[in-house]
């Protein structure tokens, strides 16, 4: 009975059982369904947009630096190379903590704490613009048993990597650090002045000088390449690349051999030395001492090496060329002697008597003269030669500010030269509506007696006087200065030359007044009693030149000048300016020695060096 | 006396037995790949899939009512295997899931996903049904002292399983939809302590399943970069070996969990609809056993573990393609791994038992 009654109910059981089968039957189709729809919405319905996502998931864009532009002498010396470094780096997207594998990595390699800080920052830029696949440099220009050390241990530091890349070096270190300048780490502020498609990849950018200025000559065009990564980030093939095209090689104006010279007779001095072709502007020595060892800046110099550079009292970070803006003193003279022919208010034969000193009349002020007991009757030629003072205080007086303005400005005095790398200074022609500007005062005659020999106000760089002493060796034709000749391909060595500019031609009523000027100059060396007269013996050829000494403190009226009694910071700078040969002007110079005295004793005998130098390459000089 | 065909006599189910070499051939292809081309990880994986399918056969000979007969005992035992392994297992990824006996290591929470069905089976077949209450509750305690041990290793994924195979087994048997629903209501209930009791990465994982493009390099990288690779695979797929979400491995876990993302990238659309008949073929063939069994602990048995192998299949599908919040389950006889293999091919002896001694009693 109790049999049968499970038998019967074992029927509608298995039934019961076989009914939620084929529910679960219909529940797991549904189920499956589902999925599969799920699976058409994402593989065919989405396919694209997938697609896309997984590409940039794979495959990277790399930019390819171009190599930089090497910057070579006149004479073909390299001045600026690419050295290979290793660095070591850190992608970011492969490190979990980045304190503990930087912690190791002490351990084998020495990492500084201008590294920890550079590299931190970088670090957190990078995470900020999701770049995590690129790497940063931890330390740079590692050594070479750095780089062997880091090798055996690779295995050991995941994510981390020595790459090789290329970093400037200026063999001639601080000799012409003024005029090549130097590249550095690209900046902040560079950051919002470059085309950043242009620099992906690039580390450096120019920074300084011709470095700067030639920029984008020198940096060349980044090329790309696609690479397909890994989650790591680690470049698995490269699908396509485009190669980047290098900068330009660069020729400088510069002739080692004179700028050799410039650098031995300003050793453990402060100065400048300027020497330009006055035909076509190149710029032959472009000397400012004291300088500095560019190679520092190139990888971010230290905080303690900058500050001594900054606080040092020779100011060696200065440009003196471009910036460093001096009285012209009696170099000046030569100027003043033209512009007085040229508007008649002396001829050659026109003497002032020189007693001494001058005073205007009705005025008890006596202006002196650097000679005490003068130098009696004077014309242009012995003003000139001798730098008489008397002469062109009563020249000034007679020409007015005004003329005199114009005929300096026609030089070049108070404007930037034009020269091809920047941060030129302007230098100061005052003038009336100058002085009634900035000092809202009206013009004062004594102050145009002044300005007559070069004092007061007036101001000019080094550079200025140079172009100005090149315009006068050309007889008035002005030529802008210039530190890069031309070009040359890095693949195919194919030389562009850069135009001569030629900015225009001074004009004067008669000609013979640049040769009587001219003339007078070369008797500054050459004629007996001319100030620089030792500078000027036994030349073999025929050189003009004029000495200046820039006052730079005010001597009361009735107190003298002994050099030796004053503070070398407040001796007066010695000035020379000259061009040879005389004939037909081949090199012009202005030399600037701060706190060395007179032009005649300091200046003028390097001008001399220079010269002979100069004119021996050329194969005229005589022997002995 | 009927003749018994070859597949009678050595007590094989032929169709099931072909079509699971078929799919262990596909995953070890699949392996082969995702494990960027190690062939010594596919010789591994043979090997160990070799052992389960002899394990698989073995099981297949034992008499279904000895199975019944021993399915309490079974049942003890893997409880105090789970308890042992909470003072004495091994720590993994966390996790104390592990029990080493020197010769080789194994997780006992594997054994319960077979002894749990085992045991509700044997304690409903012998109750009316559908089963009453009472019944209902004690089917709870059996699934609950497990479920609760395995979450406290924690492994939620596998308590997760061992419930659904208990609750399969529970709902073929004829559970009122009324309790049914009951329960569903209670489980939404207790969801607030499943969240205060779970750990902080299971709430990440469930937080970021719920929208993971919010924290695209961790916890929703997974799902995102699955997605990737099933979405780029397209209708065709990239074919077999040129997957780069997998290559490149962007892909996390992808020989194990998220081997299916592997598999779509490679074949596409196609290929997932050809896996998913291969899936469906062996779920009738199972739920085919479970209707023609002899009696209700076969009924229910064969129809529960074949239930239970289709939410593996579901889960693991649903996480790859961010349907479900990502929990540890791999794709049944794809994913590379030893463990869930053994336990898988173990139930389908189980199937084939069930199958093969109903023909000899019924001659």
């Amino acid at each position: 009975m109790a049999k049968q009654f499970i038998l019967k109910d074992q029927d509608h059981e298995s039934y019961l059982i076989t009914r939620r089968i084929y529910i679960s039957a219909i529940i797991i189709l549904l189920l499956v369904i589902m999925i599969i729809s799920k699976i058409f919405y994402l593989t065919v319905l989405q396919h694209e947009h997938f697609t896309t996502l997984s590409k940039s998931n794979r495959i990277k864009i790399q930019p390819i630096p171009p190599i930089r532009g090497l910057i070579y002498s006149r004479d073909g010396i390299i001045l600026a190379e690419n050295k290979p470094t290793f660095s070591l780096v850190v992608t970011p997207e492969q490190i979990e903590n980045v304190d503990e594998v930087v912690a190791r990595l002490k351990k084998i390699i020495s990492i500084d704490g201008a590294d920890i800080e550079r590299f931190e920052s970088a670090f957190k830029a990078a995470l900020n613009k999701k770049r995590r696949f690129e790497n940063i440099p931890l330390r740079l220009n590692l050594k070479k048993e750095e780089v062997a050390l880091f090798a055996v241990n690779r295995h050991r530091f995941p994510g981390v990597d020595v790459i090789a890349g290329l970093s400037r070096y200026y063999p001639l270190g601080e000799k012409l650090v003024h005029t090549i300048g130097y590249v550095a780490r690209i900046d902040k502020d560079d950051v919002k002045q470059i085309d950043k498609a242009k620099y992906s990849g690039t580390n450096y950018i120019g920074k300084l000088g011709i470095e700067k200025s030639y920029e984008s000559l020198l940096h060349g065009v980044a090329g790309y390449q696609q690479v397909e990564v890994n989650v790591e980030g680690r470049v698995i093939r490269v699908m396509d690349r485009t190669a980047p095209k290098p900068g330009a090689n660069l020729h400088l104006t510069i002739d080692l051999a004179l700028q050799q010279i410039a650098i031995d007779a300003l050793e453990g001095r402060r100065g400048a030395i300027v020497a330009m072709d006055p035909r076509n502007g190149d710029v032959l020595t472009f000397a400012s001492s004291p300088g500095y060892d560019p190679n520092k800046f190139v990888d971010g110099i230290d905080g303690k090496s900058y500050n001594a550079l900054l606080a040092s009292k020779d100011k060696p970070l200065i440009n003196r060329i471009l910036q460093g803006e001096y009285p012209p003193g009696s170099t000046i003279k030569p100027f003043m002697g033209l512009i007085g022919l040229d508007n008649g208010v002396r001829t050659l034969l026109d003497e002032s008597w020189c007693p001494g000193w001058f005073s205007l009349k009705g005025h008890t002020h006596r202006y002196r003269d650097w000679k005490k007991q003068g130098h009696g009757h004077t014309g242009l030629h012995k003003a000139i030669m001798e730098s008489c003072d008397v002469y062109f205080y009563a020249l000034a007086h007679e020409l007015g500010i005004d003329r005199i303005f114009a005929g300096l400005s026609a030089f070049g005095f108070g404007q930037v030269t034009g020269i091809d790398i920047g941060g030129e200074a302007d230098g100061l022609l005052p003038s009336r509506e100058w002085k009634r500007k900035v000092l809202d005062q009206a013009w004062f005659p004594g102050e145009t007696l002044i300005l007559g020999i070069g004092q007061g106000y007036a101001l000019s760089t080094p550079m200025q006087l140079a172009k100005a002493t090149a315009s006068l060796a050309n007889r008035g034709r002005v030529v802008r200065p210039r530190l890069v000749s031309g070009t040359s391909h890095p693949i195919t060595n194919k030389v562009d030359m850069l135009p001569n500019m030629l900015e225009g031609q001074i004009t004067v009523t008669d000609n013979t007044h640049w040769e009587a000027v001219i003339n007078a100059m070369q008797e500054v060396v050459h004629g007996v009693g001319g100030t620089a007269w030792r500078s000027g013996l036994n030349a073999a050829y025929r050189f003009a030149g004029k000495t200046g000494t820039a006052q730079v403190i005010g001597i009361a009226q009735d107190e003298e000048y002994i050099e030796e009694s004053i503070a070398e910071e407040f001796r007066d700078h010695a000035l020379f300016i000259a061009f040879a040969p005389v004939a037909s002007p081949e090199i012009a110079i202005a030399i600037i020695v701060e706190n060395a005295g007179a032009g005649s004793k300091v200046a003028a005998p390097i001008a001399r060096r220079m010269f002979d130098n100069f004119m021996s390459n050329r194969g005229l000089v005589s022997k002995g | 006396m009927k003749e018994f065909s070859l597949g009678q006599r050595l007590h094989i189910d032929f169709p099931l037995l072909f079509v699971i070499l078929a799919l262990c051939v596909i995953g070890l292809a699949v392996i082969y790949s995702a494990g960027g081309q190690d062939i010594n990880l596919v010789y591994r994986q043979a090997i160990k899939l070799s052992i389960a399918i002899m394990g698989m056969l073995i099981i297949a000979q034992l008499p279904i009512t000895e199975i019944a007969r021993w399915s309490s005992c079974l049942y003890l035992f893997s409880i105090i295997l789970l308890i042992v392994v909470i003072f004495y297992g091994d720590v993994g990824k966390g996790a104390q899931r592990w029990l080493d006996l020197k010769v080789f290591r194994f997780q006992p929470s594997e054994i319960v996903k077979l002894s749990v069905p085992i045991m509700i089976a044997y304690f409903l077949a012998n109750k009316t049904l559908p089963p009453e209450s009472s019944s209902v509750i004690a089917v709870c305690i059996i699934i609950a002292i497990p479920v609760l041990l395995i979450a406290k290793q924690p492994d939620l994924g596998t308590a997760l399983l061992v419930a659904a195979a208990g609750f399969s087994v529970l709902f073929v048997a004829g559970i009122s939809w009324r309790l049914l629903i009951l329960m569903g209501i209670l489980a939404a209930a207790a969801t607030p302590i499943l969240w205060y009791v779970m750990h902080d990465y299971q709430k990440r994982r469930v937080l970021f399943f719920l929208n993971p493009e919010n924290d695209p390099l961790n916890a929703g990288y997974h799902i995102i970069q699955s997605k990737i690779a099933i979405g780029s695979g397209g209708l065709y797929g990239k074919g077999w070996l040129n997957g780069t979400q997998s290559r490149l491995e962007f892909l996390p876990e992808r020989s194990t969990d998220f081997i299916f993302a592997v598999y779509c990238e490679e074949f596409g659309m196609l290929g997932v609809l050809l896996l998913l008949c291969i899936y469906l073929f062996i779920i009738s063939r199972g739920l085919y056993i479970a209707i023609n069994a002899q009696n209700n602990f076969g009924r229910l048995l064969a129809s529960g573990l074949t239930l239970t192998f289709f939410v593996y299949i579901f889960v693991n599908m649903g996480m790859v393609i961010g349907q479900l919040p990502v929990v540890g389950v791999p794709l049944p006889l794809i994913s590379h791994g030893g463990t869930s293999m053994v336990t898988l091919m173990a139930g389908f002896g189980v199937i084939m038992a069930i199958h093969r001694h109903k023909r000899f009693l019924s001659f």
